[in-house]
């Protein structure tokens, strides 16, 4: 993504220019009071840097996947048996393993730290609290929307629009965010995280759960 | 200087900046930069407004459309960002490291002389001998783009006679926060 963002961004920048021809890296055109085109670059959307620093990244598998489908022919440039022998050239064959093994060693990191997310994320849960203000009179609290990548504040618009009433983004006493909004509609919250209303998706309805919290013992 | 950076914590406001001082910036950029008023005009268009983003310990980013276009330490050298240098490489001097020397650098490490100084490394003749506290694109053995952007800590000609400790410090390189923030 990216990279084509960066196509745009690029293709923009040309089209401001008005006019100047699109030129490679070498060419530094010369006439004054033109200005210079941009250098277009080309980044992998797996890792964000220039294809030809993939080697050091820690998705290296990845982006040759990506290169091969998207570009084949700066793969051939990269990643051929030519280029692989010229890069070699000026290192020692030690320096060169190490350099393979530590590639070999981050990637693993990577994917150790991409599956420790994946589980945290499924495994955190998401409380939505009734909090009594006095007797007949509700507040509740969504706690952990975050760990699904939810924007807070437009959850809390969301809600507010859906309930008409206020909801607010704040600050719980243990310092993490969440979204109060008035009035009981625990269940409502709870119906339209298990439909995946507007932006709340990607929950499993599993990791909801719905806890009381009363002043006084209920009168039920 | 952004290898930690996140915009929630490190960022402590955004203010438009005022013409005035934008015409001075402008001047400082001209005169620190070799780039000509034409192309930094693509780059940062005269009618759009600049931004500056005030960081933790006197870093300044300037945005231009929420794209961070330059940024300032106190009041120091301007070092453009690693995606304006690689559409423009030519604005700042170059320095060439080795191959062995690129998983430091993208790890974050200083460039040390050695590295700038063998067979894989470059740095500007004697000619050209680059100056101490000049930003210089740091480029790597073999690759078209840079990696990084740094300053040198002592000029080109002591680097090849010392040939020892830190010869050009990072300030940006592929990878590092300020990478990952694409937009602010």
């Amino acid at each position: 993504m990216g990279a084509k963002k960066n196509r745009d961004k690029n293709t923009n920048a040309a089209a401001a220019a008005e006019g100047t021809t699109e030129a490679s890296a070498e060419q530094q055109g010369p006439p004054p009071p033109e200005p210079k085109p941009p250098v277009e670059v080309l980044y992998c959307a797996v890792c964000s840097f220039p294809p030809e620093y993939c080697e050091f990244g820690s998705s290296l598998t990845k982006c040759k996947e990506w290169l091969q489908e998207t570009h084949p022919d700066l793969f051939q440039k990269y990643y051929s048996d030519e280029a692989l022998q010229a890069k070699i050239g000026t290192l020692s064959l030690e320096a060169q393993s190490k350099l393979e093994k530590d590639v070999a060693k981050k990637e693993a990191k990577a994917d150790a730290k991409a599956d420790a997310a994946l589980k945290k994320k499924l495994s955190s849960q998401i409380t939505i609290k009734r909090i009594e203000r006095n007797k007949r009179k509700h507040v509740t609290a969504i706690h952990g929307l975050e760990a699904f990548n939810i924007d807070l504040k437009k959850a809390a618009k969301q809600f507010a629009s859906k309930f008409a009433t206020g909801a607010s983004v704040t600050k719980n006493p243990q310092g993490q965010d969440e979204i109060v909004i008035q009035g009981d509609v625990s269940d409502e919250v709870l119906e339209m995280i298990e439909e995946e209303v507007g932006i709340l998706k990607g929950i499993p309805a599993d990791n909801v759960e719905i806890v009381e919290d009363k002043k006084k013992k209920p009168a039920d | 200087m952004f290898k930690k950076f996140s915009t929630s914590t490190d960022i402590a406001g955004q203010t438009p900046v005022k013409s005035s001082v934008q015409r001075s910036l402008r001047a400082a950029v001209l005169a620190q930069w070799k780039i000509e008023p034409e192309t930094l005009d693509v780059i940062w268009p005269k009618k759009e407004g600049l931004v500056h983003v005030k960081c933790r310990e006197h870093i300044s980013i300037y945005t231009v459309h929420g794209e961070p276009i330059f940024f300032q330490h106190f009041d120091g050298p301007i070092y453009p960002t690693l995606r304006v240098l690689h559409k423009y490489p030519y604005i700042l001097p170059l320095v060439r490291i080795d191959r062995g020397a690129i998983r430091f650098l993208l790890a974050g490490a200083h460039m040390m002389c050695p590295g700038l100084t063998s067979a894989g490394g470059y740095l500007p003749p004697s000619e050209e001998a680059l100056a101490a506290d000049t930003p210089v694109a740091i480029h790597a053995e073999g690759k078209e783009h840079a990696v990084g952007v740094g300053i040198s800590k002592m000029s080109s000609e002591e680097m090849r006679k010392v040939n020892k400790g830190v010869g050009v410090e990072t300030v940006t390189y592929l990878g590092d926060d300020l990478w990952a923030l694409q937009t602010i």
